[in-house]
């Protein structure tokens, strides 16, 4: 269980880590700059287990890959949106942070506690359940392996 | 059934037919790092085993986002990446030559049908020359530099059909923006741009890179210009090359097809905070600006300093407005000092910079403070993008943005 924290449409990679941030790596580092300026509440307050329920088009712009990693170093594991931005989406899978679609987030409230059941593939908020939209197969191969690096690891070793 | 450019080239590279919709892995035929998204890249790769790189004549590397480094952890960050282009033997561009976008092409490093990938959104830039090019995340790339391949799923088309001529002092810009603003900032998720007709065919390479350049910007992974005859005679003497005919079936399948007349475009610009906001500079005529950007591998070229300088004419900069320009790459600087105009900018109160990103992405300089008003050439206006999350960016052509920077104020550019 975690809380929810509700974004709106089109939440861009700059908003998510800013510009003058992407000379840090670390994580936690990151975490402390994520939504800088835009919500400053989320790198104060959020913790482990915490999930980011979003609208449409969630990291657009950038490729830094800064952006998963600062949401990641915030213990966020899942990011649920109605859809999400190409290259964040493919670089969410490969930092270990899962993008899932749900067309339902706009009736989840923030602050909502939130609970995402992967295997039955619903995220339950209050005691209503909204499904969530499978990963697709090829992504799904990164995500077992754990993550790219991972899968890169099994194909160097073959 | 016909296949787009799109398909054709994943077929070639994959040497069997690929349709819209297929997942492949597929070799690429360049990959370019710089310094924000490249040490996480290259730090990845050793994670994954490290070992060489699949290719260091393919990779290309070099700094250009916060140049001459701006802080102590930038500087480490090109050191860092240096060491690494020594042990695997690639050609580093450095500090010296420029803005990515600008330079791949510029250097003969991307060819018509090639799969290029960067660690940097705005990659797709090199659609410009019929390269399928696209941004990747330092992940990726560091899959891509060890193993030289890359899963991709083969995206549909949207074919944008522009026809007519540009009024005068509008241009790619006006009409990429026009775009966004239809297409939404979401509208090309997952799909390639193809950009036809005789306003694409009509266009010099410096405006099909101001279109393809901001593909993304709609969510698109390619925007891709068929090459022709224009396309070859920028490639001679950069690339060994010899012309080949590359385009769309016409019984192609594409996702959607889009006109356009180019005569009924006027000056556009995008409000603050989306880039889709887009609206006819008239709407937002006489808002106060502070500081003017002209530069960047959306409109850092000569042909847009050469735009710049024609509205400017005999006048001079607004004293209200800190006006900041920054040619794209080495040569193109140079095409602007040698056609006298830094001198020009110089004297109507303009600093101009060395190539870099400059102000773009609210890294090495030319910061806003909370309440500041940019109004600028390059591709993004998100909150914060150049400087506080107060503050505000707008973005245009070249003329339009000097135009404002004579008034002080946002001004159509047919108008002064």
């Amino acid at each position: 269980m975690g809380r929810a924290w509700k974004f709106g449409d089109d939440i861009d990679t700059d908003a998510i880590i800013p510009g003058r941030f992407l000379t840090i790596y670390d994580p936690k580092e990151l975490a402390s700059h994520a939504f800088e300026g835009t919500r400053n509440d989320f790198a104060a307050e959020a913790k482990d287990g915490d999930v980011i329920v979003a609208g449409r088009n969630f990291g657009c712009g950038s490729s830094r890959e800064h952006a998963p990693l600062a949401l990641k170093g915030a213990g966020i594991e899942f990011v649920v949106a109605k859809s999400f931005a190409r290259i964040f989406y493919r670089n969410a899978i490969n930092t270990g942070v899962l993008p899932l679609v749900c067309p339902d987030t706009d009736k989840i409230a923030d602050g909502a506690e939130v609970f995402v059941n992967l295997k039955e593939a619903y995220i339950e908020a209050g005691d209503r359940r909204y499904p969530l939209e499978p990963i697709p197969e090829f992504m799904m191969r990164i995500v077992e392996a754990g993550g790219l690096v991972e899968y890169a690891k099994m194909r160097g070793n073959k | 059934m016909g296949l787009t450019i799109t398909e054709k080239i994943f077929s070639a590279h994959c040497k069997k037919e690929c349709r819209a919709g297929d997942v492949v892995m597929a070799p690429v035929d360049g990959a370019m790092i710089h310094d924000i998204t490249g040490p996480l890249a290259i730090n990845v790769m050793k994670e994954m085993g490290g070992g060489s790189v699949f290719d260091p004549k393919k990779v290309i590397m070099l700094f250009d986002h916060q140049i001459p480094a701006d802080s102590i952890s930038a500087a480490e960050n090109h050191v860092m990446m240096r060491t690494f282009a020594r042990e695997q033997g690639i050609h580093n561009y450095d500090i010296k030559e420029g803005v990515c976008h600008q330079v791949v092409p510029e250097k003969g490093r991307v060819k018509p049908g090639d799969i290029v990938v960067g660690s940097d959104s705005h990659t797709c830039a090199y659609g410009a020359l019929g390269a399928f090019s696209t941004g990747i995340g330092s992940t990726d790339m560091a899959y891509v530099l060890k193993f030289g391949e890359l899963y991709f799923r083969v995206p549909e088309t949207i074919r944008i059909n522009a026809n007519g001529k540009f009024q005068d002092r509008v241009g790619p810009k006006d009409l990429i923006l026009t775009l966004a603003g239809d297409i939404g900032a979401d509208g090309a998720t997952y799909r390639a741009l193809e950009f036809c007709g005789n306003a694409f065919s009509d266009m010099d390479i410096p405006g099909r890179m101001t279109c393809a350049n901001m593909a993304i910007e709609m969510g698109a992974k390619a925007g891709i210009v068929p090459p022709d005859e224009k396309t070859w005679e920028y490639l001679r003497g950069r690339t060994d090359c010899t012309p080949f005919s590359l385009a769309s079936d016409e019984e192609a399948k594409f996702f959607e097809k889009r006109n356009y007349d180019v005569s009924k475009i006027n000056p556009k610009i995008a409000v603050p905070h989306n880039v889709d906001n887009v609206v006819d500079v008239t709407e937002v005529a006489g808002k106060p600006v502070d500081q003017v950007f002209i530069g960047s591998c959306t409109n850092g070229r000569y042909e847009d300093f050469a735009e710049a300088a024609e509205v400017l004419g005999e006048n001079v900069f607004s004293e209200d407005v800190r006006v900041i320009m920054v040619p794209a790459s080495k040569a193109e600087y140079m095409k602007v000092l040698k056609a006298g105009l830094i001198e020009k900018f110089v004297e109507a109160g303009a600093l101009v910079e060395a190539p870099c990103c400059g102000p773009c992405m609210g890294g090495a300089f030319g910061l806003l403070a909370p309440g500041e008003v940019s109004l600028s050439t390059s591709n993004r206006n998100f909150r914060g993008r150049q400087g506080s999350t107060e503050s505000f960016v707008f973005l245009s052509s070249p003329a339009t943005a000097a135009a404002s920077a004579i008034t002080g104020v946002i001004t159509d550019p047919r108008e002064v």
